[in-house]
């Protein structure tokens, strides 16, 4: 689903940077994968190259079977299509209702009306929300508004879900829901890549880790811990 | 795009001018005081040429033919006027027809050939009727070099005076217009650019599950396009109640004034004053999508 052949992404071309280094991955279709390792080790990086946020100073990356490298900047979209991101921060729209928010995802890829009334209904319903979808996003707790965030990356029907510490800003209990919701839609076959912090859930869960460190892979185990 | 996608574009668009309230009003009046200078001067600069038109119509060169010319060579030199480039229409004013016209002006009381003595001061003369403003001076430069030709007048001097208003209007417009329409660009730009601010999440968001990026611009485009539409409507109402008072007044007060009434033309002048509004509005919108929303 993702391959990443000896990617290195240098910030700045002065001072140099060296966000990741020879980076060799490859993640198969309907995966788990936690990437973990200290901040700054490089797994916003490693993210934000596999949406082509941006492109690696060297190397090549594959994402269902395209070259980022080589696409077009208009057939960028395509590709944002086929993945759900989910934030640590949750990046809702604060003045729009629930139903909105998810609603707004199916909109901005142009979806008939009549597909989003049907859709953001049952998306809601499977993260647990269906009867807040009037309310607003800060008269939800945190653990509510990331399941929003979520049923939002989800509601186009991804391949692909990419996680930056979804479970950073929650309690352990609101944690656990969040996974198992995770792990719900990874069964259904989307692969899941997440980042994190969280060692009690990498832990717990047994899938596999890659640990970044100063920007190298310096661990990539199935059914792995947080540490080795 | 989708019909749905459209109606969404003029959601948002809709949405961000009520919530920049201050700095929609402030561009809207930017672009109906451009619009409304740019209408007032079109109007003025019309309403000169129309006057220009008529005068015209009603410009004449008068040719005095030397005193004493026999009929005959006076009668042949209308052919000689009419062979003149430009020259529209000419006629003959045998001296005893102008000492009438001259008799009737001072009153039927008066006996102005025995006052004078018996004898007729005037000579023979031609009014010629030109084609058109631009060639009287040529013709009556032309007319003066002629033989058995005395002295030649017209309107001198009112012609090109009109013609120079006219120019000198239009150049002094333009570059008023210019500069004002500069302004309202720049405040539509930055209210797009406050707009664009405003929904950077909203935008980030949209990359992200993949909007691609003529649905990201639209509602912005949308914006400028009404902002300047909304613009050019206010002036075009304003242009269209004081013209019609303003026309009203002068065909009571100075009726003798030409002014141009004609509805085809003014619904012309409206029309393209919305054009123009609409396409400032989008132009603003461009300069501030290419410089602070990169997609």
């Amino acid at each position: 689903m993702i391959q990443m052949f000896n990617v290195s992404k240098i910030y700045d071309e002065e001072v140099k940077v060296q966000a990741l280094a020879d980076i060799n991955l490859h993640i198969r279709k309907g995966e788990f994968v936690f990437i973990v390792g200290p901040s700054g080790a490089g797994k916003s990086t490693l993210t934000r190259l596999m949406i082509r946020e941006e492109l690696p100073t060297k190397g090549q990356i594959m994402v269902d079977g395209r070259s980022l490298l080589r696409m077009k900047g208009r057939e960028v979209p395509k590709l944002r299509r086929k993945i759900g991101f989910i934030f640590q921060d949750f990046r809702l729209l604060m003045e729009r209702t629930i139903y909105e928010n998810v609603a707004f995802a199916m909109e901005a890829i142009e979806m008939p009306r009549s597909e989003v009334k049907e859709r953001v209904p049952a998306v809601l319903e499977m993260v647990g929300l269906k009867d807040k979808m009037s309310s607003y996003p800060h008269q939800l707790s945190g653990g509510q508004q990331q399941r929003v965030c979520i049923a939002r990356a989800v509601v186009n029907d991804p391949r692909i879900i990419i996680a930056d510490e979804p479970t950073g800003n929650l309690d352990p209990d609101t944690s656990w829901d969040i996974m198992k919701i995770l792990q719900a839609i990874n069964k259904r076959g989307t692969t899941i890549i997440s980042a994190t912090h969280d060692r009690e859930m990498v832990d717990t869960l047994k899938r596999r880790v890659v640990a970044l460190r100063d920007g190298h892979i310096v661990r990539d185990e199935e059914r792995g811990g947080y540490d080795s | 795009m989708r019909l749905s996608s459209i109606s969404y574009a003029f959601r948002d668009a809709l949405r961000s001018l009520w919530r920049n309230k201050f700095m929609t009003i402030a561009s809207i009046a930017t672009v109906a005081i451009s619009l409304l200078i740019l209408g007032s001067a079109w109007l003025l600069v019309i309403n000169s040429n129309y006057l220009a038109e008529v005068m015209e119509s009603e410009l004449e060169i008068n040719v005095y033919l030397q005193d004493e010319l026999p009929r005959e060579e006076a009668e042949a030199m209308k052919d000689v006027f009419a062979a003149l480039p430009g020259v529209f229409e000419t006629t003959f004013i045998p001296r005893e027809e102008g000492l009438k016209t001259l008799e009737d002006r001072f009153g039927d009381s008066t006996n102005l050939l025995e006052a004078l003595g018996d004898k007729n001061p005037l000579p023979d003369v031609y009014r010629i009727k030109a084609v058109d403003a631009e060639s009287v001076p040529e013709i009556a430069r032309m007319a003066a070099e002629l033989e058995r030709v005395e002295t030649v007048r017209y309107g001198q001097g009112m012609v090109e005076k009109l013609l120079s208003l006219t120019h000198w209007l239009r150049t002094a417009g333009l570059v008023i217009i210019a500069a004002i329409a500069l302004a309202a660009i720049f405040l539509i730009a930055t209210t797009i650019r406050l707009t664009v601010f405003a929904r950077r999440r909203e935008i980030g968001i949209m990359k992200l599950v993949g909007a691609t990026n003529w649905y990201i611009r639209w509602p912005f485009f949308l914006e400028g396009m009404m902002i300047g539409f909304l613009g050019a409507a206010v002036a075009v109402a304003a242009i269209h109640i004081f013209y019609g008072k303003l026309t009203q007044n002068i065909a009571l007060t100075i009726s003798f004034l030409p002014v141009m009434k004609d509805t085809a033309v003014l619904y012309d002048i409206y029309k393209n004053l919305i054009i123009m509004g609409t396409a400032l509005g989008a132009l603003g919108s461009a300069i501030s999508l290419r410089r602070f929303l990169k997609v």
